[in-house]
């Protein structure tokens, strides 16, 4: 029994391609149920390391265990336990998405019914449509719809929702909350930190080969950065910004200083967009007023 | 997309978790069903339907390696076919049509794109557009793979060997031969050379680096074969050294085990040794299918692990 154990485990993982460390020792865990976002910009190490739990790259140190299994010796029944949804591809599709649902279907000890998967990502009208006959976004779905067909205990998501619809985003994170609900373990990356923010229960931002932080979705990035920040223009014109825990207090001072209405006024609570450009620039927003906007809304756009 | 994955809206995550986690420690200590060799068999053989139907649907491989061999004998027939017989006797009379002598040779070039031309494109362009990438991440077994791709190169082969033999007869009014034991002999070596070729392509789609470079490497390879192998030129005008170099390769063999069965015995006198070589014939496809088996499994990834 591994009640405690958590479905992923990385320990102090590495991988150099010769000379160059791509990942350079990162360590974390998601436990069971745990919808974990790996966080990171591009080339970054977040899909190599990803690629090394699926079991596609070997690691060049480190440990890692995956479902209780290490990744590079996962056999045929481990990885009927997974689900992979990879960056896209551009496969040929000579096959229609019942056709190639039902092939793979095939694949796994006990899948889920095809209809049911067709109908779960919304490609119901499509169904005897060939995959090459589809748009970029509905061939997204179609890998989703692989990627959950063999009732996966963990699934990775590789930025699942490149090239959907606001629409189909939103239908798209409804069925990550009912898989969830089932108690499968994800692990997501994704380019939209609103994405992470609907659907993480924690995430970890990875730069430069190294995990800079990592925390429940409402944590990441320290109390400081959640501080809100009281936006306008002064008199003459020119656009002040400060951060503070008491945004009305500070906005009624305005207003009474001001006589009127301060032009352009915001208050701002930052998103987990806002904290996370603001980790990978290795600068926390400050607690202090900026004097110059350049330099915040570099941080902060 | 309300109902689409059932039974958990009324559940709270918490419980289904629960469930989840139990329902996880259970499957870890009792194996679960259908991962065993009966389930790769079974996987296997859906792989050849799956496979054959996709093969069919591309253009490409339907063009340049099931229908070449129609197109190849058509032509040849059209251009040498007024020149006269070949193989007649000094008064000009017996002998064999153009389209008969040149049929066992596009039968061999049939069993060669559809192995080697067919399956190292096609596994290269796989391996390059993602599609072997995703099987890798499934519980495909390689074995079941492999047996998909063998499996569509029998059936698309045995269609096409069927339907150029039957074009040959309706169309070109060629004589196929009577006797029982020469239809034996072309099963097996039908079987073998063709089980060979599937072994050679997939050890061969190795080599492209890329996807959209796999037909610029394999033609070539494909072609140079056929022409110093007896299937576009006569195999006896060929000069001696041309002739030595082509037996080490299976295309020459397959194409004269073909002329063995289709051709009338008396045209054993224009081989190189003035006999068929059945034996031989098995011996050197043999090789071949244990050098393409042995490749295939020391070369083949899902991925390629060093980019």
């Amino acid at each position: 029994m591994e009640h405690s154990s958590p479905v992923v485990r990385v320990r102090d993982l590495r991988k150099s391609y010769g000379n160059f460390e791509a990942v350079r020792g990162i360590s974390f865990d998601i436990e069971a149920g745990e919808t974990f976002a790996l966080l990171g910009p591009n080339g970054a190490g977040k899909s190599t390391a990803i690629e090394i739990l699926e079991g596609y790259r070997d690691r060049s140190s480190g440990e890692v265990s995956v479902l209780g299994v290490d990744p590079q010796r996962g056999g045929l029944a481990w990885k009927s336990r997974l689900g992979i949804v990879l960056q896209s591809t551009g496969e040929s599709g000579n096959v229609t998405v019942t056709e190639q649902l039902t092939h793979f279907a095939g694949l796994y000890p006990r899948p889920r019914r095809v209809a049911e998967v067709i109908e779960a990502v919304g490609l119901e009208a499509k169904a005897k449509t060939r995959i090459s006959k589809l748009s970029g976004g509905q061939r997204r779905r179609v890998d989703v719809a692989l990627g959950i067909i063999g009732r996966p205990e963990l699934l990775f998501l590789d930025e699942p929702t490149t090239g959907f619809d606001p629409e189909a985003r939103h239908q798209f994170w409804d069925l990550v909350r009912r898989l969830k609900a089932e108690g499968t373990t994800i692990l997501l990356t994704t380019h939209y930190l609103d994405e992470a923010a609907q659907l993480g229960d924690r995430a970890g931002v990875i730069n430069d080969g190294l995990l800079i932080d990592i925390g429940a979705i409402g944590e990441i990035g320290g109390t400081d950065a959640r501080v809100p920040l009281v936006r306008w223009r002064d008199a003459s014109g020119r656009l002040q910004e400060k951060r503070t825990q008491e945004p009305a207090r500070l906005v009624a001072e305005l207003g009474a200083a001001s006589g009127g209405e301060p032009a352009d006024l915001e208050v701002i609570r930052p998103s987990l967009e806002d904290i996370y450009l603001g980790l990978v620039r290795g600068s926390r927003p400050s607690n202090d007023a900026a004097d110059s906007l350049e330099d915040d809304t570099e941080v902060l756009a | 997309m309300s109902n689409g994955i059932p039974g958990t809206d009324s559940r709270t995550a918490a419980s289904a978790r629960a469930t989840a986690a139990a329902s996880t420690a259970a499957s870890a200590e009792s194996p679960r069903p259908r991962t065993g060799g009966l389930s790769v068999l079974r996987i296997g053989l859906s792989r050849v339907g799956y496979e054959t139907r996709m093969y069919f649907r591309t253009t490409d491989s339907v063009f340049f390696t099931f229908l070449f061999p129609f197109i190849m004998l058509a032509i040849f027939t059209a251009a040498f076919g007024a020149s006269g017989n070949i193989g007649t006797a000094p008064d000009g009379s017996g002998g064999i049509s153009v389209g008969a002598y040149y049929l066992p040779g596009m039968l061999a070039a049939g069993m060669l794109l559809s192995g080697v031309q067919n399956l190292a494109v096609d596994i290269a362009g796989e391996k390059g557009d993602g599609t072997l990438k995703r099987l890798g991440g499934t519980p495909l077994s390689p074995l079941s793979y492999f047996m998909g791709k063998i499996g569509q190169v029998l059936v698309t082969g045995i269609f096409q060997a069927a339907l150029l033999i039957l074009v040959a007869r309706v169309l070109l009014g060629i004589d196929l031969p009577t006797e029982p034991e020469k239809w034996l002999t072309f099963a097996w070596v039908f079987l073998l050379g063709v089980i060979t070729s599937a072994f050679l392509g997939i050890a061969l789609s190795a080599l492209p680096r890329s996807g959209k470079s796999a037909t610029a490497v394999i033609i070539p390879i494909v072609l140079i074969l056929q022409f110093i192998s007896g299937v576009y030129l006569q195999f006896y005008v060929l000069p001696e050294w041309m002739q030595n170099l082509a037996s080490v390769f299976p295309l020459k063999w397959m194409a004269q085990g073909m002329r063995g069965v289709f051709l009338p015995d008396s045209f054993a006198s224009l081989e190189q040794t003035g006999a068929w070589e059945f034996p031989l014939i098995a011996l050197n496809l043999a090789i071949w299918l244990v050098v393409g088996l042995v490749l295939s499994r020391v070369t083949f990834r899902w991925i390629r692990k060093d980019t």
